[in-house]
């Protein structure tokens, strides 16, 4: 198997319905990436390919996991410096999602 | 303060806390309705956000005509209900319920409160399972539902408990490809000839109908198996689990949902100063309220799965009794043949409930027998070993744990990890499970989110929009 270099390859969410809603472009450390309106972050950030974070305290990649606000573990920051919960988030037009140097 | 006299305030719009307005609003109260997510509906009946088209039917499947009946009963209410989505109740204090809304941080002065706070997955930690791609099967089910999402491709299916089948069967049906449904109960289908599933026939009826149609749409389902790992380099890749009969096996997938039925969302109630015991059935510490949702002390109602699991019907049921017993003990008159008639109803159905949780109990000894390298605080990376290290600690309080080992200290509070943690810390000492005390819900239950710029960018572009 080779390395899934490309984001498609590693795409985390498949749409499958609801496909026809306006398009936004968000920024994922300055990388311009396609969401519809109407995506949460998680929802937006996981159907390109970027994993959300990383754990603090061992490391490891993270992309969310209770997708209802419950578990804390999608938490990202925009560039403004405010941080935000990936899943309960809906995207707007032009949002600039901070992606940390390590980003996973 | 706000200055305006302390009212009732409702918090959460799933069926439970829209039928407790309801009923109070046809009382001729006033009350005020909070619920952190933007559209009511709760977990069941959750609302896609605007512009979103499926059809009821699509979303929620058999219960579309009774999520279609709940929106329409939140909706009815209009101007006779302070309705204010968007709004996380994060403390509770002295009579004030302190916010987070649209509008930052306030508070909301009330003299009863009826809390209707729902429920979330049950989990029960496993290795790997903090890698992108494992999700729990409500959170599958909310990319389904609220995103139009698969949470990969293919998807796997892991643990016990109605949602497995339901969500599985959705998945499938929305044109997702699901490798495989992994049942840990070996029970399967056998056990409705316990009486106490007679009374809720339909509800298992439905189990056995997703079950059916699974198989014979040709999802391998495997009943008796055991989790193993979630595997994969950065990602998902594989689950592997051991067969019922011992055999180690492997299904690639990019997206797995785990989940072992769901538990009470708690924090609020006991904030709110309710006394806390602990259920046997449940293995949940909950809050003590009497059939109607009464709490023993204050003026404070429970309804719903906040107050112990029982679903949807029950939670509409325990809604409208929630308010009829904060109404009749402020001297106002109501329907008692009505009241004794959802009595009845809820009885029944907590029948069946018991003797499902009886039936199927969620398989803790899965948690105490992980690896000690296993992560079980998935904010914090604590793993099973580190909590079996705290057992020297007296008395064995999860409490004391959480101070050791800072298992429940992570953002979530426990909410996570808590149950196994506790299994875990149990077998560790040779307790028994409630004996080991429990986690305290603690303000914020949530954090709270540095919104400051996220509002000044709304603001912004609605200047934008307005120019
Ligand atoms: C992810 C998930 C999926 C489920 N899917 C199904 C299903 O398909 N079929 C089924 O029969 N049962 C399902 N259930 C079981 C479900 O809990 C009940 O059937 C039903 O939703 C319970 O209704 P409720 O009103 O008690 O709680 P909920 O419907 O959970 O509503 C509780 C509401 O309270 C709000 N809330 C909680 N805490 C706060 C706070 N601090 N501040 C502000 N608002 C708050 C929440 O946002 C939520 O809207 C599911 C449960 C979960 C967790
Ligand atoms: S994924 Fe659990 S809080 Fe966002």
């Amino acid at each position: 198997m080779s390395e899934p270099s490309s984001t498609e390859a590693a795409c985390r969410l498949v749409r499958l319905a609801e496909t026809g809603r306006p398009g936004v472009t968000i920024h994922h450390g300055g990388r311009p990436l396609s969401a519809l309106a109407g995506d949460t972050l998680l929802t937006a950030l996981l159907c390109n390919g970027v994993t959300l974070r990383r754990n603090e305290f061992d490391g490891g990649p993270r992309a969310g996991f209770c997708n209802m606000g419950a578990c804390q573990d999608c938490w990202v920051a925009l560039e403004d410096g405010s941080r935000l919960r990936a899943c309960t988030t809906e995207v707007w037009d032009g949002m600039r999602v901070h992606a940390p140097d390590d980003a996973p | 303060m706000s200055g305006e006299a302390p009212g009732i305030l409702i918090v959460g719009a799933g069926p439970a806390g829209t039928r407790a307005a309801e009923t109070l609003v046809a009382h001729g109260m006033a009350a005020i309705l909070v619920d952190e997510g933007q559209r009511s509906g709760g977990q069941i009946y959750r609302q896609p956000p605007q512009g979103f088209t499926r059809p009821a039917e699509a979303l929620y499947g058999f219960e579309a005509r009774k999520a279609r009946s709940v929106h329409a009963a939140l909706a009815s209410l209009g101007e006779a209900l302070d309705y204010r989505p968007g709004t996380l109740v994060w403390n509770i204090e002295k009579g004030i319920a302190h916010t987070l809304g649209p509008d930052g941080v306030g508070r909301i002065a009330f003299d009863s409160i009826v809390l209707a706070t729902g429920a979330m997955d049950r989990v029960i930690p496993f290795p790997g399972w903090t890698l992108p791609g494992v999700f729990t099967m409500g959170g599958a089910q909310v990319a389904l539902k609220a995103q139009g999402c698969a949470i990969g491709e293919p998807v796997v299916f892991m643990g016990t408990g109605p949602l497995l089948y339901l969500v599985a069967y959705q998945y499938v049906h929305a044109g997702a490809r699901v490798a495989a449904v992994l049942d840990t109960s070996r029970a399967g289908a056998a056990i409705p000839v316990l009486p106490g599933l007679l009374w809720g026939g339909r509800t298992f009826a439905k189990g056995l109908w997703y079950m059916t149609w699974l198989r014979a749409a040709g999802i391998p389902v495997r009943a008796g198996i055991t989790p193993v790992a979630a595997d994969g380099e950065r990602a998902l890749e594989a689950v592997l689990y051991r067969d019922r009969r011992g055999r180690e096996r492997r299904i690639a997938c990019t997206g797995l949902g785990i989940g072992y039925s769901v538990k009470s969302e708690v924090q609020l109630a006991e904030l709110a100063g309710c006394e806390m015991a602990f259920d046997p059935l449940a293995q949940q510490w909950l809050p003590e309220a009497d059939e109607d949702g009464r709490a023993l002390k204050g003026s404070i109602y429970l309804a719903g799965d906040g107050a112990g699991v029982a679903g949807a019907d029950a939670a509409e049921l325990r809604g409208r009794l929630a308010a009829l017993a904060l109404l009749a003990d402020r001297g106002i008159a109501i329907d008692r043949a009505l009241q004794a008639r959802l009595r009845g109803r809820l009885r029944r159905i907590m029948r069946f409930r018991n003797a499902l949780e009886r039936a199927l109990p969620a398989p803790f000894h899965l948690a105490r027998t992980l690896p000690d390298e296993t992560v079980i605080c998935r904010c914090e990376a604590i793993t099973a070993g580190d909590i079996r290290q705290g057992r020297a600690l007296e008395p064995a309080e999860l409490n004391r744990a959480k101070a050791f080992t800072r298992v429940g200290m992570g953002r979530c509070q426990g909410r996570v990890c808590g149950p196994a943690a506790a299994q875990i810390l149990a077998a560790a000492r040779g307790c028994d499970v409630a004996e080991v005390g429990r986690l305290r819900g603690q303000a914020p239950v949530k954090p709270l989110s540095i919104r400051a710029g996220a509002a000044a960018a709304v603001e912004d572009r609605a200047r934008a929009a307005s120019i």
